[in-house]
C-alpha cells in the first residue's frame, strides 16, 4: 500500500473534490451524531457541567494519533508526506485565546456552526455570518498584521521533535494522559452534579 | 434549573429551540463512541488525502472569491487573499476544504434528520432574548474569524488534525483555546442559564 494515496498519484485534482465531499459528510456526521449540533451542549464544557466536547474531541485525536502511527510504523503511510501547517507559536496562541473566548461567546466553533445551521439554528448561521465578517477585517487589515502573523517561526515541527523523544513514547504518554484526563472528566461532571444538588449522571 | 447541572440530553435541547415538531429527538451517541468515529474519518483524511480537516479555511475561499468579484485589484494585492485565489487557474471555490465543508453540512443534516433532530429555531438559555442571543452569536463569530486566520486553522484544522499530528503549535492552539473559553465563559453565562 502506497500511501497518502493522493500524495502517490492514484487520483487527480477533480476526484480529491469528491473525496473531499464524502470525507466532509463523515465529518459533520459524526460531529451532529456527538451533540455538537447544539450551543449549549457544546459550552457546557465551559462551565463544567457536561465534558461531551474534551471526550469528543480527544477520543477523536487518540484515535487519528494511534491509526496514524502504527500505520507508519508497519510501513503503509509515508508520514513525511501527511501535511503538517508550519508553527508560528506567538501568533497561534493570540489566534488560540480569540477563538476560544469566540467560541463560548458565540456558542460554536467554526465546523460544529455548518453542523448546527444545517439542522436549523438560526443562531448557527448569523454565527457564520460573524466569522465571515472575522474573516474579512482579518483580511483587510492583513497589511497591517503581517508581520505578527509571521513572528515566531518554528518551521513544520512536532512534540517528539521539540522534546527529543520518541516518536512512540510521546504518542504513548498522549494516550495515556488522555485517558486520565476521561476518568478525571467523568469526576468533574459528577461533582459538578452532586454540587448543584441535580442528581448524579 | 436543575436540567442545567447536568450533561444535556438531546430531549432538553429539544426542549428550548422553538417550533418543536412532534417527534422526540433521539438520544445522543455516548461520547467515545462518536470520537472514535470522528478519528476514524479524520485517519481516514491522513491515509487517502495526506492531510487533515478543516472548516475556517473554507471560509476564507469564500472571502477571497467574494472580494475578487468586488474589487479585483485591491484583492490581488493582498498577500493573504492572494493565497486563497491561487494561480488563477483553478476557480477559487473549486477548492478542496470548500467540499469538504459543503460535506460538513450534508451530513450533519443527514445525522439530524436521521435522529429527528432537525428543527427550526434559536438555542439559547430561557433568560435571555432571541435578539441578545444572535448578537452575540454574531459576535462571537467574528473573534472566532480573527482567531482562526492568525492562528491557522480552528478547532479542526489546528487542533483536532494537527493534535492527531502532534504538532506544536496545534498542541499550544488548543491549550488556548480552552483557556480562552474558560477565561470568558463566566461573562457570557446568562444567555445559557
Amino acid at each position: 500500500m502506497n500511501a497518502p494515496f493522493f500524495k502517490f498519484g492514484l487520483f487527480g485534482d477533480n476526484v480529491s473534490l469528491i473525496v473531499a465531499f464524502l470525507i466532509g459528510i463523515g465529518f459533520g456526521f459524526f460531529l451532529e451524531r456527538a451533540g455538537f449540533g447544539s450551543a449549549r451542549k457544546l459550552t457546557a464544557q465551559f462551565y463544567l457541567t457536561d465534558l461531551t466536547v474534551f471526550k469528543v474531541m480527544f477520543t477523536a485525536i487518540i484515535t487519528a494519533m494511534l491509526g496514524l502511527f502504527y500505520l507508519g510504523w508497519m510501513g503503509l503511510v509515508d508520514l513525511s508526506l501527511v501535511y503538517l501547517t508550519p508553527t508560528h507559536l506567538v501568533p497561534q496562541i493570540v489566534g488560540g485565546f480569540l477563538l476560544g473566548a469566540g467560541f463560548v461567546v458565540g456558542g460554536y466553533c467554526p465546523g460544529t456552526a455548518c453542523v448546527a445551521a444545517s439542522t436549523g439554528k438560526m443562531d448557527a448561521l448569523i454565527n457564520l455570518l460573524g466569522i465571515i465578517l472575522g474573516i474579512v477585517v482579518f483580511g483587510e487589515l492583513f497589511p497591517w498584521v503581517e508581520g505578527f502573523y509571521y513572528a515566531t517561526p518554528m518551521g513544520q515541527v512536532t512534540l517528539p521533535q521539540l522534546l527529543n523523544l520518541s516518536y512512540g513514547l510521546v504518542v504513548f504518554l498522549v494516550a495515556l494522559m488522555a485517558i486520565g484526563a476521561f476518568a478525571g472528566a467523568t469526576w468533574v461532571e459528577k461533582r459538578m452534579a452532586a454540587r448543584k444538588g441535580g442528581q448524579p449522571s | 434549573m436543575q436540567a442545567d447541572v447536568q450533561p444535556l440530553t438531546a430531549e432538553q435541547v429539544g426542549a428550548h429551540t422553538h417550533h418543536a415538531v412532534p417527534r422526540a429527538p433521539q438520544p445522543y451517541t455516548n461520547p467515545y463512541l462518536a470520537g472514535f468515529g470522528l478519528g476514524l474519518v479524520l485517519l481516514a483524511s491522513f491515509v487517502i488525502m495526506g492531510r487533515g480537516l478543516g472548516a475556517s479555511g473554507a471560509f476564507s475561499s469564500l472571502v477571497a472569491f467574494g472580494a475578487d468579484a468586488v474589487a479585483p485589484e485591491h484583492t490581488r494585492a493582498n498577500a493573504f487573499y492572494a493565497e486563497y485565489l491561487g494561480d488563477h487557474t483553478r476557480h477559487p471555490l473549486m477548492d478542496w476544504l470548500v467540499f469538504e465543508v459543503v460535506g460538513v453540512f450534508a451530513g450533519g443534516f443527514l445525522s439530524g434528520i436521521l435522529a429527528g433532530r432537525v428543527r427550526m429555531g434559536i438555542e439559547r438559555g430561557p433568560s435571555t432574548t432571541n435578539r441578545m442571543r444572535l448578537m452575540y452569536a454574531f459576535a462571537g463569530g467574528g473573534l472566532m474569524g480573527i482567531g482562526a486566520k492568525l492562528a491557522r486553522g480552528c478547532t479542526s484544522g489546528q487542533a483536532m488534525t494537527g493534535g492527531a499530528l502532534l504538532n506544536v503549535g496545534s498542541w499550544a492552539f488548543m491549550m488556548c483555546v480552552f483557556a480562552g473559553a474558560y477565561a470568558v465563559a463566566y461573562f457570557v453565562r446568562r444567555q445559557w442559564q
